[in-house]
Order: C-alpha cells, then sequence, then structure tokens
C-alpha cells in the first residue's frame, strides 16, 4: 500500500480507472508519507486530512457512478500556503497572517476543486515569497529530502520537497525570479514556470504583480504537463490573464528534438556557476546534439544586468502590494496610540527581515527622485532583455542554461548575506523579467548526492515547444533516482 | 559610487516602525545591495521604451454586472477590531 | 493700496452609478447597511486583482468628450501609494501623466459675462471606503477612536481638473453647477453635493492685478452646497488679502470650511508634500481608444446644457425659463415632447419652471413620481388658447394634474373649473358690478379706463374666478363706449 505514494500522476490516473486502487487508497498513502516524513522535512504548513480524506471519497464516488473530472480525479496535490483557500488558515510563511483564514479560493483552487484532486494541504514557502531557501519562512524552514542539514530551495521550498519526498503526488508553486525551477533543481523534480498570464494568479498573494506565476511541481515531464493543463487559462477575474486561444502544453511529448535549433546562454555558462553543474549541463548539450538537435552558443548580454533588475523591479511592487498589511481589517494587529502607530508597530513586528529589506529597498527606489535612477532605469533595461531573447528566438527555438548555479547549500549558509542569497536566482530571473515560459529537469546528482538542474526556456506561448525540449532532456539524463527519505519505512526524526 | 539612503524617511514612507540599530543594519545592507542594483545605469537606455508588461494586452475589462458580495460575519470575523458592523481602528492622525 | 486678483481652480470627484463598482462585481449602493457590498477586491484581501468595469470607461470617456476634451488614445493605470484606514489597498489605482482625456474647457455665464474655464484633465480613480470618528463634532480632531465602512470603497471616480481660469467666488459657483448640469445630462451620475455623488475642491491664491506669477494657494475642501462653495471661496480670498496687507506669508495647506462659523482652518501643511511614488499598475494593462471608439462617444453625446439654453431662447423661451429648464433634464425633456405635439412654448415654458418647480419642492417629489405627461401640458395650453380655460384656472388645473386626478379637461370639469365664456352670462354680471357702483360706470364713460380692472375683479370674484377676465374686459369696454 505505501508504494502508491511514489507512483506518477499518469500511473496513478491509469490505475484509478483501472480498479487497481482507490483515491482513499491514495491519499492513505500520501498521509501516512507525510507522517513519518513531516518531523524531518517540516514542508507543510496546513495538513488537511480529513479534508483530503472527504474529497478522496467524492473522488471515488464519482468515479463509480461514471462521471470523470479528468485526470487529477483522486489525485492527493499540495498548494504553496501563498494561495487563498477558503475554509483554511493561509499564511504566506508569514506571522502578520499567521491565524489567517481567507473567505475564498483562489481560482486555481477552484479548478482543482472542479476536476477532483485530492488538496492534502499547504506547503511552507520564503515569507511573501522572498527567498530562494524557505529559510525565511516565519514558521521554520524546510528541509532538503536528499540531506536534511541543506535547503530545498526556494520560494516553493515546501511544495518541493513534498512532491520529491513523496508526501504529494504533485503540487503547485509560485515563480517570480525562479521560486518553482531553483527549488526543483534543488528537489530533483520538474519545475515549470509558464508564459506569464497563462494561469490566473487571482488569489495568489502578490509578491511582484508582473513576475509572479503558478506553476506545477512533479516527478516526470508528462505530471508537470498535466498538471499545468488542468489550470491554465483565462479567467475574467485577473485583468492580466491571457485572452487568446490556450496553447498546447502536452502535445509534443513523444516528439524528439529532431531538427530543432537549441542556444546555450553564454553569459550562464563557466563562470559563477559550480563546476559539477557546469560540467553536467555541458554533457546534456552534447547528448541533445546526438539526439538530433543542433546547439549552437547564443550570447544575450542584457542577461548581465537582470539580477540587477530585478532587485529593483520586483522589491518596487511588492512594496506596494505588501502595503495591505496594516492590522487594520485582517491579520496580525500591534496596538498603537495611534492608527499610523498601529499600523507601523504591526507592519514591524509581522514582517520578517528579508520582507522588510525588500519594502525598504522597493519604497526607496520608487521615491521621489530615485524614481528615474532605479525602477524607471530598471523597467528600461527590461525592454532590452526582451529585445535580447526576441533575437535570439528568431535563430533558435528554445534556449538552455543551469537551473542554479549551485545544487543545494547547506542551511544557514547564505542567510548572513543577502546578496549571496540574491545570486541563487542568476540563471532563472530572465524569463521572469520576459514572461517567456521556462522549466528545470533533473539531469543527474553531484558528488555529494544532490540534484542538478537543467533549465530549458522557450518563446512565449510556446508551452508545447518547451514541454517538447524538457521531455527529451529527461529521456536522455534518465533520472530516476529518489532521496533517502522517499519510503513509507522512514522513523519520524 | 557610495549611496546613501536617508533611510528613516523610507522607513516611514513605508509605515515600519524599526529601532535605531535596525534602521542602522538595514540602511547599510540596501546600501550594498543598491550598489550592485545601479549597474542597471551603465546600460545605455536613451530612447528604449519602459517595460512594464510582459503581455503585449490592452482593454482587458470586465462588463458592468453586479457579483455576490462576501457575507458580513465572514468578512468581520477576520478584523482584528470591530465594533457592530464596523472595523474599528484607534485615532486618526491626518485627515485627508 | 493693492488691487488683489483671486486665481481659483477647482478640482470635481465624480461617483459614476454604475450598477457595479470600478474593479470588483460589488453592487454599487448609495444605502446599503454597512460592510455589505465588500469583496476580496474592494476589501483588499490578500490575492485579489482589479478588473476594470467597462461601463466606467464609457462613462469617464462620455464626461471627457462633454467638456471638449481630447480622448486620448494611449492610457495607463497608474498607483498612488499613501497610507490610510479607509484607503485598504494603502495605494489607490488611478491615472498619473497619461490620463484618459485632457484638455477640454467649460463655458460659463456669470450675469452676463461669459468666461470659459479650461479643464486640464478628466481622469479615472476609485473611491475610499468612509469613516465616522468618534469626537462629538465628527472630525478627526478630538476623536479616540474611529469606525470603518468599505461599501463606498472601490466606486468608481471621476477627476475633472480645472485650470486656475476662475477668478471670482461666482464665477467658482457658476462652474460647479454648470459642471453638475452637463454631468447630470449625460446620465453617469447624478452629482448630488449633499450625498456626496459630487464633490468639489478649490485651489484658491491670490496675486496683485498685473502680477504673472501665481501666489501661493491654500486647497479648501468640505463645501457641501454650491452656496457653500460660493462663501468658502469668497472667504479665503478675502483671508488671504488681509494676510498678504498685514505682511504675512500664505502656506502651501489643505484648510478646512466650516458651514457653521463660515470660515476655513488649516487641516494639515501641504508642504511636506505627500510622495505618492506613483508607478504603472502591474495588475492591469494599458487602455487605448481608437479612432472608432472616440467618435462612437462624441456621437452618443446627448444634447448639452449650454445647446439647449440656446435653442429654447431662439425658439422665443425667455433667459430665465431656459436657464431653469436646463436645471432638471427631465423638465426639459417634458418641455420638448409638449412642444413637439403641438403645445405654446412659452405657456409650457411658463408652467413648468413656474408652477411645477413650486409644486415639486413644496411636495418634496421628483417629477417622474408626479403623473404629468407631455399630453397633459399640450391639451392645457390648448384649453387656455380656446379661452376654455382662464389663465388663473389653468394653474389651479395644472395642480390637480400633478396631484394625479387626471387629464386637464377630467379635472377642469370636476372642480367645475371651465371657464364662462357666455357672453350673455357675464353681460349680466358685468351689469350687476356696474349697477352696484355707479360712479365707477360714469367715470369709464368718461373714458377712464382706470377702474376695469376693480370691475373686472368684482366679476371674477362673483364667479369665482372661472370668468374669462378678457372678455369682461371687452363686455366693460362696450358698455362705456355705449351710452
Amino acid at each position: 500500500m505505501s508504494d502508491l505514494a511514489d507512483l506518477s500522476i499518469a500511473e496513478a490516473r491509469d490505475g484509478l480507472r483501472k480498479g487497481d486502487f482507490s483515491a482513499v487508497d491514495l491519499t492513505n498513502a500520501a498521509i501516512y508519507r507525510a507522517a513519518v516524513t513531516e518531523s524531518h522535512l517540516h514542508a507543510y504548513l496546513t495538513l488537511d486530512q480529513e479534508g483530503a480524506r472527504d474529497a478522496a471519497r467524492k473522488a471515488d464516488a464519482d468515479l463509480a457512478d461514471g462521471v470523470d473530472h479528468g485526470p487529477l480525479q483522486g489525485i492527493p496535490l499540495a498548494v504553496k500556503d501563498n494561495m487563498t483557500t477558503r475554509g483554511i488558515e493561509t499564511t504566506a510563511g508569514s506571522k502578520i497572517l499567521s491565524g489567517y483564514v481567507p473567505p475564498y479560493n483562489a481560482t486555481i483552487i477552484d479548478k482543482l476543486h472542479d476536476g477532483g484532486a485530492v488538496l492534502m494541504g499547504k506547503t511552507n514557502l520564503d515569507e511573501f515569497a522572498m527567498g530562494s531557501s524557505t529559510e525565511n519562512s516565519a514558521f521554520g524552514p524546510t528541509r532538503n529530502p536528499w540531506n536534511t542539514d541543506r535547503v530545498p530551495g526556494g520560494s516553493s521550498g515546501g511544495s518541493a520537497a513534498a512532491v520529491s519526498v513523496g508526501s504529494a503526488f504533485g503540487a503547485f508553486g509560485s515563480d517570480t525570479g525562479g521560486s518553482i525551477r531553483q527549488p526543483a533543481s534543488l528537489c530533483g523534480l520538474v519545475g515549470v514556470k509558464p508564459t506569464y498570464g497563462l494561469v490566473s494568479r487571482y488569489g495568489l498573494i502578490a509578491f511582484a504583480s508582473s513576475l509572479d506565476q503558478i506553476g506545477p511541481f512533479a516527478r516526470s515531464v508528462r505530471d508537470a504537463a498535466t498538471l499545468l493543463e488542468s489550470v491554465a487559462g483565462f479567467d475574467i477575474r485577473d485583468a492580466t490573464s491571457y485572452r487568446g486561444e490556450r496553447p498546447a502544453i502536452s502535445s509534443h511529448l513523444d516528439a524528439g528534438v529532431k531538427g530543432m535549433k537549441i542556444g546555450i546562454v553564454a553569459e550562464l555558462t563557466g563562470e559563477g556557476i559550480d563546476a559539477e553543474v557546469n560540467d553536467a549541463c555541458r554533457a546534456m548539450y552534447n547528448k541533445l546534439s546526438d539526439a538530433g538537435a543542433e546547439l549552437v552558443e547564443m550570447s544575450l548580454p542584457a542577461t548581465e544586468y537582470a539580477l540587477s533588475a530585478y532587485y529593483l523591479i520586483a522589491p518596487a511592487e511588492a512594496s506596494a502590494n505588501l502595503a495591505r498589511f496594516d492590522g487594520v481589517r485582517y491579520g496580525l494587529r500591534v496596538d498603537g496610540e495611534t492608527t499610523e502607530d498601529m499600523m507601523s508597530k504591526t507592519r514591524a513586528e509581522g514582517f520578517g527581515p528579508e520582507v522588510i529589506r525588500r519594502i525598504l529597498l522597493g519604497t526607496y527606489a520608487l521615491s521621489a527622485g530615485y524614481y528615474d535612477a532605479f525602477y524607471g532605469q530598471a523597467q528600461k533595461v527590461r525592454t532590452l532583455l526582451r529585445n535580447d531573447f526576441a533575437s535570439a528566438y528568431e535563430k533558435v527555438d528554445a534556449l538552455v542554461s543551469p537551473t542554479s548555479p549551485t545544487t543545494a547549500f547547506a542551511i544557514g549558509e547564505k542567510t548572513a548575506d543577502p546578496l549571496s542569497m540574491y545570486l541563487s536566482d542568476v540563471c532563472t530571473i530572465a524569463s521572469n523579467l520576459g514572461g517567456d515560459p521556462s522549466g528545470s529537469v533533473p539531469i543527474g546528482l553531484d558528488g555529494d548526492g544532490l540534484p542538478i538542474g537543467f533549465q530549458v526556456m522557450a518563446p512565449a506561448l510556446h508551452e508545447a515547444q518547451l514541454f517538447r525540449l524538457a521531455a527529451e532532456v529527461e529521456r536522455l539524463a534518465g533520472f530516476d533516482a529518489r532521496p533517502a527519505l522517499a519510503t513509507s519505512e522512514v522513523k519520524p526524526a | 559610487m557610495p549611496i546613501e539612503i536617508d533611510i528613516a524617511k523610507v522607513a516611514r514612507l513605508a509605515r515600519l516602525a524599526l529601532s535605531a540599530e535596525e534602521l542602522a543594519r538595514y540602511g547599510s545592507q540596501l546600501e550594498d545591495i543598491l550598489e550592485h542594483a545601479e549597474r542597471v545605469s551603465a546600460l545605455p537606455t536613451e530612447g528604449v521604451p519602459p517595460t512594464s508588461h510582459p503581455l503585449p494586452m490592452t482593454n482587458a475589462f470586465r462588463a458592468d454586472e453586479i457579483r455576490p458580495s462576501l457575507d458580513r460575519e465572514e468578512v468581520l470575523e477576520q478584523a482584528p477590531a470591530r465594533q457592530g458592523e464596523y472595523f474599528r481602528v484607534p485615532r486618526i492622525l491626518g485627515e485627508t | 493700496m493693492t488691487d488683489w486678483e483671486a486665481v481659483i481652480g477647482i478640482e470635481t470627484h465624480v461617483e459614476l452609478q454604475t450598477k457595479s463598482k470600478m474593479f470588483c462585481g460589488c453592487a454599487v449602493n448609495f444605502g446599503a447597511e454597512p460592510n455589505t457590498t465588500v469583496c476580496p477586491v474592494c476589501l483588499a484581501l490578500p490575492g485579489a486583482l482589479p478588473v476594470p468595469n467597462h461601463e466606467a470607461i464609457e462613462g469617464i470617456l462620455r464626461i471627457g468628450a462633454a467638456f471638449g476634451c481630447e480622448l486620448v488614445e494611449d492610457s495607463l493605470f497608474h498607483r498612488k501609494n499613501y497610507f490610510y484606514p479607509d484607503l485598504p489597498k494603502n495605494y489607490q489605482i488611478s491615472q498619473y501623466d497619461v490620463p484618459l482625456c485632457i484638455n477640454g474647457h467649460l463655458d460659463i455665464d456669470v450675469e452676463g459675462d461669459e468666461v470659459t474655464i479650461g479643464i486640464t484633465r478628466v481622469h479615472m480613480e476609485e473611491d475610499t471606503g468612509k469613516s465616522i470618528h468618534s469626537s462629538d463634532s465628527g472630525r478627526i480632531h478630538g476623536a479616540d477612536y474611529s469606525l470603518l465602512d468599505f461599501n463606498r470603497s472601490g466606486v468608481p471616480l471621476v477627476e475633472i481638473v480645472s485650470e486656475p481660469d476662475i477668478h471670482s467666488p461666482e464665477q467658482a459657483r457658476e462652474y460647479a453647477a454648470e459642471l453638475q448640469r452637463v454631468v447630470r445630462t449625460l446620465g453617469v451620475s447624478d452629482v448630488r453635493l449633499e450625498e456626496g455623488s459630487v464633490r468639489f475642491d478649490a485651489n484658491i491664491s491670490v496675486r496683485p492685478v498685473g502680477q504673472k506669477e501665481f501666489g501661493t494657494r491654500a486647497e479648501v475642501k468640505n463645501m457641501n452646497s454650491l452656496r457653500s462653495l460660493q462663501r468658502a471661496v469668497a472667504f479665503e480670498i478675502e483671508r488671504q488679502i488681509g494676510v498678504l496687507e498685514a505682511g504675512g506669508v500664505i502656506v502651501l495647506e489643505t484648510r478646512h470650511w466650516d458651514e457653521g462659523t463660515g470660515t476655513t482652518s488649516s487641516m494639515r501643511s501641504k508642504e511636506e508634500s505627500a510622495d505618492y511614488r506613483y508607478f504603472q499598475e502591474p495588475d492591469l494593462v494599458p487602455l487605448h481608444v481608437d479612432d472608432a471608439w472616440r467618435k462612437r462617444v462624441f456621437a452618443s453625446l446627448p444634447e448639452l446644457p449650454a445647446a439647449r439654453r440656446s435653442r429654447l431662447v431662439a425658439s422665443g423661451i425667455d433667459h430665465q425659463a431656459a436657464a431653469t429648464l436646463g436645471e432638471v433634464a427631465d423638465l426639459a425633456a417634458l418641455f420638448d415632447a409638449a412642444v413637439e405635439l403641438g403645445a405654446d412654448g412659452t405657456a409650457v415654458a411658463n408652467w413648468l419652471t413656474g408652477d411645477v418647480v413650486a409644486y415639486l419642492r413644496r411636495n418634496e417629489v421628483e417629477l417622474e413620481e408626479t403623473s404629468l405627461a407631455p399630453e397633459h401640458l399640450c391639451e392645457l395650453a390648448g384649453m387656455v388658447a380656446d379661452a376654455t380655460l382662464s389663465s388663473t384656472a389653468a394653474k389651479d388645473v395644472l395642480g390637480y394634474v400633478l396631484a394625479g386626478e387626471g387629464t386637464p379637461a377630467q379635472v377642469a370639469a370636476a372642480h367645475d373649473l371651465s371657464q364662462i365664456s357666455d357672453a350673455g352670462a357675464l353681460e349680466a354680471e358685468v351689469d350687476r358690478v356696474l349697477a352696484g357702483n355707479p360712479d365707477v360706470l360714469e367715470k369709464l364713460r368718461q373714458g377712464d379706463m382706470k377702474p376695469i380692472g376693480f370691475v373686472v375683479g368684482q366679476v371674477m370674484k362673483a364667479t369665482r374666478g372661472k370668468a374669462d377676465p378678457q372678455l369682461v374686459s371687452d363686455l366693460i369696454r362696450s358698455k362705456a363706449g355705449a351710452s
């Protein structure tokens, strides 16, 4: 029974319909896996066993009645705790929202419900999605299943850890500067950030509005495509939601890469990237070439400035998005003599240091007198970056690079120096600024047994191309390792 | 190029009550980060339009239709302080 | 002795009466119970997103077009960032350097002087919630705590900014009044000052006549009627002149008008002008108003008050009546309909602007609540024209028709108001009066026509106002003539 937790979504879906097991069986397996691993990992902030079992029972009953809601019916999934769930505490990893219970569901949650999915619970994250290690959570860090002294990456570390260890079959996170792809890379998973606007942001607690996107974590490319297909699509409640025809996503998973022209991002090789990561990626470039793709080096000069532009744009938008947390209508309130006093004390106490740092940074970057030099200039650099990508995509069908410059680093290693933490995002940031889709595929382990992730990027709305390449990388890598913790024989810590 | 920030003013604008020690710490961290971020000014950007949006979309509207509002009790339940049907706040300093 | 010139600009906020709010589907409902028309968006719950109301955009474009503005092809929404408890997001979605409408104007007429007031811009934004302060005065000062109602949060708000082309309290009042008429005619808002669906703030400064530079201005708020506005502007001008003539300086600040004391007082200094940190709203995409849309907007404009007044005057209605008809859109519509049916315009105009307006005020009802129809007015005019009713009786009939008793004919019959036009019957009355007043008859025969009025009056009294006064007059004259 406990092996069930290690099935892929595709296998679970088939098994359910063949009657090999029930949704309740799957759910119990995931709950059990969580029970034995949570003390090691702390992937979840809220585990909703009752709700999960109820949903599983309903999924089974519907299937028995011949009502098929789709591939996610009866599948236990986890969701990052920055997506609102009605009646279930949603904290965004912050003390300022501790105990907050939203009165409405994020659109993605409604879609998952409609699809008959089983929601296991809400996973841990860096506070307000600001971070690259999940160490900024107000409720304690999440640990990497491959080595619990290491970080799972961030900000969607909890979702990554849960899928990696098997306490969820798949999960959703959010990606603003790499927060899905980098944890996927550090935890040996597939993680995808779709084209900006493809998945509704309604109900996603905003960090940086023009960069945030919701995306899937899975243990296979096919599963990731299934997850994305289930939640993509226009939503009238999100004005930035893409209104055109929904692009194909899983149509080319078996097409292979013959004839594809692939660009290796020159600025993301060599210096600044770990030797083992570089080697693994270079090996993959060769394999892709052997598989029939044409690999060329592409220079995108503006990528040198992407990190700088990101660390002006994202905090600026965040400083305004987080202004609503003021102790007036919900969340933490620290009393004050005046409302101004109350708001200032509430925010100073409710927000952690990284959030405060970014709010100050953003507020400054937008201030009178500094706007042109900082925020204004960063938005122009963004245009230059998009131009670079646009010219590149005239010559190639996709771009590749490492996902993260390192494998999982130690807990506490980068917390003293904010700048060093920011550098974790150097490979992933460009596609947030541009809005194009990108994903990470695990391709091997380093000498310490830690996963290495390979990043694939495609033009906007070319998800089919993205998944086509990702599927081939997955096939060529043959990566099927699982962390030692991914078993139900584990003893709680 | 060293950058000097009036961190106390920024904290006031952002409604963050920070101690003198915290202000000093954040101030110096911000200066470090900004020196790094300031690299963007190296790029020539005359005539380059800013990108505020990855998608080239315009006119994303909704029709003028009434949708159900929230149940008041569910709303006020989350209020840190309420008085009857209202949210309550301590005295406000300035008038708009 | 310096000659001073007042320089005034007015900022107007108009609440649009769309069905739903600007960025969410909550109802726009003026009288709703507190905190019942709220949702994640207008309460700024975590995760909520704004989506613009198409009808509100149509509304603001119509307002801009009505003021002759250029409807900007590509415009943007911006965030205006400041912390305040009635502003849930602690930023307001507004427009900054690229508003929807620019470069318009409004012509006003102040006692014969025609002035053109420039309109710099018209832009879209959202309203805030309402706060109730616990102090006795209801003002912030002295309040221990405040209560918040977010029903109004997110209601579509249009801001209209005038150039500083206004130079007197009378002009300020007339600008505000005409602006209200224009917006009301468009049907996008009932622009009621007392209800808050329109708010006026005045920026006032003075300078010596001939000086090019503007003096320091003060912004005055809290004027809840047109009369208030005029008084406040007048007071502030005098106050500023007083300060300057005494050698003082005007402080850049916001001042609160107090209707009770008839004075403005300082609210807060505008010196440290707020740093709103404007940046383009990333949750919204830009607005694009193409040629076809612009043409449609201009084509959809109804006849505006100025044009209607001109048309009425050109058709023979006097200025005052034309102006009054223009005050209330439905009065003018009723007028037009009646004239269309063939009624005499002057008579109808007089009834509408006189008796009907008085009736509505006295009984505190709206025109729609009465059953007055264009047909009634047409019929009434006809009955006066053919002498079935005297003009005095017509007013009574009108009153009964307004009260819902029926058509003019029905009412006249029911109340026996028909004019007596039977020459024989009237002659008898005339004879009776003359017989009772021989000295009057003698005067008349002498050619002194002065007593005619007296005789007519007596006949009217005897017939309870039903006699045709013209006929009576003619009869008297003929009797005077005959000897």
